[in-house]
């Protein structure tokens, strides 16, 4: 296979990752997708082409070696794949299954120029499968005790990738949760049947395995505030991985209706308190028969999944056009094959309640597309048209602000007016002396890949810092309340990328 | 779990475990339960947020007192259905699964040269304890007010006497007290030349709504600790929204006390029974 050429590898047909179909899933919260068999992965493989200058690794925010991990799987050596990918991103399983790749590794694929990408995030969540079937990953070497300690809170993304960071530098490194879980959004926001709970608790297994020490119901800021931390309880840095747990509501009338919820709300009691197996599990969720979900990115197509898979009827309001819609284009497709119905262009103004304050209609404007605005999309305008729909149901999908309980409780910790943490761009510390920040606390809600990248930057710092090569003082923290939060730029598209 | 080569120590790992258990009143429970990291914390109007097992809800519960050396905290559960009656099985030596806190903001009190009023019905008898006592702390003149059914309802009241220089009690068949309800006894304060400045009433809906309607037309301050069904009680879920002033608020962050006289009470009374259907369910599923 090896002297394929690469034009015949560009044309070879992309393997379509198998899915259980549509009416069977929406019954039950397995996993939707299937998995490729061996056979597959390989095949999938050899559409590589091992470019010497790859579009795919500046698409990945922790910069994988993808050609390389592929170039294994090619030759059979699935356990080397996986550890290739070790090298960077220690969650390859979690990263694999919910990585948006088609605006990150997959975007600037060469072989996507003119078939379709190689499917990297389906390689790379096979390769992870694989070893957990095969003895687990095996632990890194884990550098001599510092004598320094460490605490993370927030046991999210960004806090476990932090804590594996520190940990394997030979640093003492504690993780404080607020829940009585570990996982953050893994566990209480992305559904099941996308990512299974027991991937992230050996993930989390694993870390304690290292000697990571996890306490969980403690609250940062209230049972110990940053000050405890540092000056009473002996920690020499701290890293907040606290996310954007603040959930937005659009402001209209009727929205403290009972049977209106926040997304967070909604997945909360049931991934979290496991409310879809009442009364075994004691924490209640009521959901009508008709479901309303206002929004169209990621939350919304995980919430409209698990609402149908409750058995409701789900319909979609959004005020902008379905190419407009922020979620990946697989969960689009996921959630249009589980018989959602859709109103685009659909604006809610009102929720309707009755006298005993139950939710009973949604009322929207028609909205057409009009002018594109600065950001080159076009603005959905009113057209004072109205309609109303019945239903029982509401759940807002509208994303989140940053949680703010930790800069309420220390004013040292500055943030931008909308809540997002203050960091320095380069090394993530904060306006606090040996306090570092990561994840959705400084970006106000992205992906797991780029809250892990940043923890990655941030513990590397930390690390310096725990060992004095750089000083608080150093950091240049932003002071403008305007500061957008870590952005991170989409890899250019490269116009060839080029070819062996 | 392991120790780490000696570094890492499980000092944070609390047990939660019950260390007292006393019942005030039919259905009605005083607790001790070990939490060193609250007990250090705590101040007066906060909560926190217990799940009694692995299966179990999140529920709220107020502080009526704790012991920051000892590593106590005290809470008082009236059974209202499965989650309150799970945990009022419980005994001596159990342990609750999670407490979380210390949840909301600390209660509203200032010095002042009038009278402050902390009235309490069922468990807000106990909730209004500590804050009476940081009205103490200040110097205040503070006075209190119980009320319940009857007599052998009344709870927490020889320690509200402790902390207040007056507590009046009231019952509705007039058993002991003053016959009727805790409006009444803060009328008669009033009446008597009393200069009350601030009151907190915590407890029942109904009871809260009324000592409102009562102070509003005399323009005292009135804060109530609002009883809204929660989740996380950290700001993450939403569910604890209520109206006040005509903004939606969490009870959990921004709370729970807030200005009585800008509540939406009748939002608040519809929203708490969001789940009564569910909550039978859950009860009938245990007594099968
Ligand atoms: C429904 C939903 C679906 C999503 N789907 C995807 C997807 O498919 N792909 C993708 O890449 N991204 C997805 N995201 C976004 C992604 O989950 C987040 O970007 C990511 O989890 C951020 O990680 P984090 O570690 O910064 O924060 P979080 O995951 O939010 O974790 C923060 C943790 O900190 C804890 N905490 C908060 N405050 C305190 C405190 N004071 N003390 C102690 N602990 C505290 C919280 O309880 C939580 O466990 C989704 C998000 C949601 C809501
Ligand atoms: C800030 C705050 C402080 C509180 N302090 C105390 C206290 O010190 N002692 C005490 O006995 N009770 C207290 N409560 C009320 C207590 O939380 C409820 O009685 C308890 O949740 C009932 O749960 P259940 O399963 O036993 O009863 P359920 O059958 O579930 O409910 C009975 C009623 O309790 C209310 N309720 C239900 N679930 C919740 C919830 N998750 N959060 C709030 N209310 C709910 C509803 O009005 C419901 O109709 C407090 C509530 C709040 C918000
Ligand atoms: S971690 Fe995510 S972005 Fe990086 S290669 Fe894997 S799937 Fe792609
Ligand atoms: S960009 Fe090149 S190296 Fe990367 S996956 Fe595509 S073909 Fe392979
Ligand atoms: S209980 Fe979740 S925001 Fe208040």
């Amino acid at each position: 296979m090896a002297d394929l050429s690469n034009k015949k590898r560009m044309a070879l047909p992309m393997q379509e990752m198998p899915l259980h179909p549509g009416e069977e899933r929406v019954k039950n919260f397995e996993e939707v997708p299937i998995g490729y068999s061996d056979e597959m992965a390989k095949q999938e493989a050899l559409r590589c082409i091992q470019c010497t200058k790859p579009g795919c690794i500046p698409g990945c925010p922790v910069g994988i070696d993808i050609p390389a991990f592929i170039q294994l799987i090619e030759d059979g050596d699935f356990g080397g794949a996986v550890k290739k990918i070790r090298e960077t991103n220690f969650l390859p399983a979690i990263c694999g299954r919910v990585c948006p790749q088609d605006k990150q590794c997959q975007l600037d694929c060469v072989v996507g120029k003119k078939n379709k990408p190689v499917e990297i995030g389906s390689l790379e969540r096979f390769v992870s499968d694989y070893e957990r079937d095969n003895g687990g990953p095996v632990l890194p070497d884990i550098d001599p005790d510092t004598g320094k300690k460490v605490a993370i809170i927030g046991t999210g993304p960004a806090g476990l990738t932090a804590a594996y960071e520190l940990r394997k530098k030979g640093h003492a490194v504690t993780c404080f949760e607020a829940f009585h879980r570990p996982g953050g959004v893994l566990v209480y926001g992305i559904p099941r049947f996308r990512l299974p709970l027991d991937i992230i608790d050996a993930d989390v297994a694993f870390l304690e395995e290292m000697g990571v020490e996890f306490v969980y119901n403690m609250i940062i800021g209230k049972v110990l505030t940053l000050d405890d931390l540092l000056k009473k309880e002996g920690f020499d840095a701290l890293f907040i991985g606290t996310g954007a747990g603040l959930p937005k509501m659009l402001g209209i009338p009727g929205e403290n209706a009972n049977g209106v919820y926040s997304a967070n709300e909604y997945l909360t009691r049931i991934y979290l308190m496991n409310a879809d197996k009442f009364p075994t599990y004691t924490t209640p969720l009521v959901q009508g028969n008709k479901v309303a979900v206002v929004g169209a990115g990621n939350t919304a197509m995980d919430v409209m999944r698990t609402a149908k898979r409750l058995g409701a009827d789900v319909t979609c309001y959004y005020r902008r056009a379905r190419e407009q819609a922020p979620a990946r284009t697989e969960e689009l497709h996921h959630a249009e094959d589980e018989f959602i119905n859709w109103k685009f262009l659909s604006n809610p103004v009102e929720i309707m309640y009755d006298e005993n304050n139950k939710v009973t209609a949604i009322k929207c404007e028609k909205m057409r597309l009009g002018e594109p605005d600065s950001s080159g999309r076009q603005k959905p305008v009113g057209t004072g048209e109205t309609f109303i729909d019945e239903i029982d149901t509401l759940i807002f999908s509208l994303g989140c602000n940053v949680n703010p309980i930790i800069p309420s409780t220390d004013k040292k910790v500055t943030t931008n007016k909308w809540g997002i943490v203050m960091v320095d761009e380069k090394n993530y510390m904060t306006n606090k002396p040996g306090v570092f920040a990561g994840g959705d606390a400084v970006t106000g809600g992205s992906t797991v890949i780029l809250a892990m990248g940043q923890a990655k930057v941030a513990a590397e710092n930390m690390n310096k810092y725990l060992k004095g090569e750089i000083k608080w003082g150093e950091a240049n923290v932003p002071d403008n309340p305007n500061w957008p939060g870590i952005v991170w730029d989409k890899p250019k598209p490269k116009k060839a990328a080029t070819q062996k | 779990m392991e120790d780490a080569g000696g570094i890492l120590t499980s000092k944070y790992k609390q047990s939660f475990k019950i260390m007292e258990k006393r019942e005030l009143c039919p259905d009605t429970f005083f607790y001790a339960i070990e939490a060193p990291f609250i007990a250090k914390k705590l101040e007066a109007g906060q909560f926190v947020i217990v799940r009694p097992n692995d299966n179990g809800e999140r529920i709220p519960l107020s502080i009526c007192g704790w012991d920051s050396d000892k590593g106590i905290i005290n809470v008082i559960i009236m059974s209202a259905g499965r989650t309150s009656g799970e945990i009022n099985a419980m005994n001596v030596g159990d342990c609750l699964a999670d407490v979380v806190g210390p949840l909301g903001e600390r209660s509203h009190v200032e010095k002042t040269d009038g009278t402050a009023v902390v009235i309490g019905g069922g468990y807000g008898t106990g909730a209004v304890l500590p804050t009476a006592l940081d009205h103490k702390k200040l110097g205040n003149k503070i006075v209190g007010i119980v009320g319940a059914r009857s007599e052998n309802l009344l709870l927490m009241v020889d320690e509200l006497k402790a902390a207040c220089d007056d507590v009046l009690l009231t019952t509705n068949d007039g058993s002991i007290g003053i016959e009727g309800f805790v409006t009444h006894a803060l009328q008669k304060l009033i009446d008597d030349g009393v200069k009350v400045t601030s009151v907190l009433a915590v407890g029942p809906v109904p009871m809260m709504m009324a000592v409102c309607k009562m102070t509003e037309p005399l323009s005292i301050k009135t804060w109530v600790s609002l009883n809204a069904i929660m989740v996380d009680g950290t700001g993450m879920c939403g569910a604890c929204r209520v109206s006040v002033g005509g903004e939606t608020k969490f009870a959990c962050f921004h709370g729970p006390d807030f200005d009585g006289h800008k509540v939406n009470f009748d939002e608040l009374i519809k929203r708490q029974k969001m789940f009564v259907e569910k909550e039978k369910e859950a009860l009938e599923a245990v007594s099968k």
